[in-house]
């Protein structure tokens, strides 16, 4: 359904262009799950915000393809891009209150985009919206549909964004960074959520987030980002059970666990490099425990590493051949 | 896996800080605005040495009892007592004037905390400059030296905190932070906003700065397993009012209040598929306190005395300290 191949993309600074996202190639099929993980400025969020090309066109560079159903959105007029999405291809993003209109009941604004893409009239809408509220399983929907988000929790309002996405019942839902807002206990019922969502309407989710352990729960497979380069692209389980490249397993030994006492916790030394600023070669060498000196001259690419199985570590690949 | 060495400090000690029936209302007052409780009659002591970490949901009231313990806020009511000072009621400003040298608080976005025209080494040396009294050479090695103590190099002293990611920010407030000596500081979610690999950095920093300076936290955060990695012992907040404050192992191994219990369940783990159904609903209102336990309306456990009695903190054993009926040896 989406294939993405070769995906860069480029924003202009002050001294001429940097790269954020470098070559990535990845594919979704319909009504499967996707986990995109890293670090902040790994280049996740604007992968995923080519998708629907909403960087600001002028200061952007996107070469590359991505296909929705055969069509290239890279390459399609802003009018066609628009009718799709939020009717095949709909986002959320993090922060719930930033995304809603302060002034506008939350049913008007659901009811905007089903006037928009379905050509509801005012009261069918609205009644629409009661009932997308419910979905949602927000409580006395009814009357919750003429409430301002201020009278909403963080939680509720998290709950209005995903009626809003899926009042058109997108075939692709893209979430990025979800539930970092919410709290624990809330988190949990928004992924119950959207897991229950996903098999309701049959749609395929784009999970964004630098939390392994909610990537986890939710998807089928995950792609692994550093320094905007794909570095592992993997079945969940094998990744969380075998990661292969470093940065993948240095990021899983860092979380603390909330069921063993540790004396200190494991961390990757150093931090990510700044976009435009990356080293030679391997861009995480200089934070790698398996860095050779060939490492920090030449780029890897990304190769087969397992069925399903890809990574950018030739230190690790070797070691692999050298013991089937 | 091995214990924290802090652990194995004497209880014989006297504690640093004494917290006795702490509240502190918003709103009412001339007006007749509704009255919000954040916090409602808290006690608990921190220990010289020792992290106390303190877990709740947002509107829990964590960082009001943080803000309440350094000064930033007045109590409504009960009393805060730091070194032996009581810092609550008539002369609290005198004695709280006495021992805030002592006292140091870090915050969780280290963007906003820190003014961005000013060069890190004057950054740092805030709290050195409002206190007064020292030389300018002295002044310039005890930068060095902190910036030394939080592992940062040396050069940074003048630059400026835009030229610095999340993490090496965080460490510039904690150098900050250590500028007097503090014996305690509160960490507010001092980890909150940070990546995973940067977290695992500055949990570990506070950690050796523990050791080796002999400090106290109050550490304030909404995610367990951090909490947990942290901590000597840990009271949970709900709808501001400690339900469960237990050491360390005795909590996650063994927790006893079903908030807890719910907490502990809801935190997503890199094994696949493992997590039990949610607890219900969210954090109720503070303006209209429920006659009977306030977890009531969520809890699983819930039977007839919680919706009319609300449960008081009792010693369940040596250390441990629940709210719940459940646990009161009357059960229903």
């Amino acid at each position: 359904m989406l294939e993405v191949e070769d995906l860069s993309v480029g924003f202009r600074v002050d001294s001429g262009w940097i790269r954020t996202v470098d070559d990535v190639s990845f594919t979704l099929g319909a009504k499967s799950s996707l986990g995109i993980v890293g670090e902040s400025g790994s280049g996740k969020s604007v992968t995923a915000l080519s998708i629907l090309r909403l960087h600001a066109q002028r200061n952007t560079r996107m070469t590359g393809a991505i296909r929705f159903d055969g069509k290239d959105l890279l390459r399609l007029p802003e009018r066609q891009l628009r009718q799709l999405r939020g009717r095949d291809i709909a986002m959320i993003f993090q922060d719930p209150m930033h995304s809603l209109n302060p002034v506008l009941t939350v049913g008007e604004q659901i009811g905007e985009t089903l006037r928009i893409h379905r050509g509801l009239d005012a009261r069918t809408a609205h009644s629409e919206a009661a009932e997308l509220l419910d979905m949602v399983r927000i409580p006395d929907a009814r009357s919750r549909v003429d409430d301002y988000p201020h009278q909403l929790s963080g939680g509720m309002r998290q709950r209005v964004m995903i009626a809003m996405a899926i009042a058109c019942r997108p075939r692709l839902l893209i979430a990025d960074e979800p539930t970092t807002a919410l709290d624990v206990t809330v988190q949990a019922q928004i992924l119950d959520l959207l897991r229950e969502l996903r098999e309701e309407i049959g749609m395929s989710v784009i999970l964004i987030s630098h939390d392994m352990g909610l990537v986890a729960e939710f998807v089928e497979r995950v792609l692994v980002m550093y320094a905007g380069k794909l570095v592992e692209d993997a079945p969940a389980r094998t990744i969380f059970e075998h990661p292969a490249h470093p940065y993948s397993e240095g990021l899983l030994r860092a979380i603390p666990s909330p069921d063993e006492d540790m004396h200190r916790l494991y961390a990757i030394p150093g931090r990510i490099p700044d976009p435009g600023r990356e080293p030679p070669g391997c861009s995480f060498a200089p934070r790698c425990g398996l860095a050779q000196p060939a490492c920090t001259t030449a780029a890897p690419s990304l190769k087969v590493f397992g069925p399903g199985h890809l990574i950018r570590c030739p230190v690790r690949l070797a070691a692999k051949e050298a013991s089937p | 896996m091995m214990d924290s060495p802090l652990v194995k400090i004497p209880v014989t000690q006297a504690p640093i800080i004494r917290v006795r029936e702490l509240r502190r209302d918003f709103g009412g007052g001339l007006r007749g605005r509704q009255v919000l409780r954040a916090v409602n009659d808290v006690t608990f002591d921190v220990m010289p040495g020792e992290t106390l970490g303190l877990v709740g949901e947002s509107g829990s009231g964590k960082s009001t009892i943080g803000r309440m313990l350094v000064g930033l806020l007045p109590a409504t009511s009960g009393s805060v007592e730091l070194f032996g000072e009581t810092i609550t009621g008539r002369g609290g400003h005198r004695a709280l004037a006495r021992v805030r040298h002592k006292l140091q608080f870090v915050f969780q976005d280290p963007h906003s905390a820190m003014n961005p025209r000013m060069r890190i080494s004057d950054v740092i040396a805030e709290p050195i400059d409002v206190r007064g009294g020292w030389s300018r050479r002295d002044r310039a090695d005890r930068v060095a030296q902190l910036l030394d103590l939080v592992g940062l190099p040396n050069d940074f002293a003048d630059r400026f905190p835009h030229e610095f990611s999340g993490g090496q920010r965080q460490r510039i407030i904690i150098a900050r932070a250590l500028a007097l000596d503090p014996s305690f500081i509160v960490c507010d979610e001092a980890v909150a906003a940070l990546d995973v690999s940067m977290q695992a950095q500055i949990i570990n920093l506070l950690l050796d700065l523990q050791e080796r300076l002999g400090l106290s936290y109050l550490f304030i955060a909404h995610d367990l397993a951090v909490v947990r990695a942290v901590s000597t012992r840990i009271a949970v907040l709900y709808a501001g009012e400690i339900v469960e404050i237990a050491p360390r192992r005795a909590l996650y191994d063994d927790p006893k209040h079903p908030y807890t219990r719910a907490l502990l369940a809801a935190i997503p783990r890199p094994q696949v598929g493992t997590r039990k159904p949610p607890i219900r609903g969210e954090v109720p209102s503070l303006l209209n306190r429920l006659s009977g336990c306030s977890l009531c309306p969520r809890c699983p456990d819930a039977f007839d005395r919680c919706r009319v009695e609300a449960p008081t903190l009792r010693e369940i054993a040596p250390g441990r300290k629940v709210a719940c009926h459940l646990h009161d040896g009357v059960l229903p």
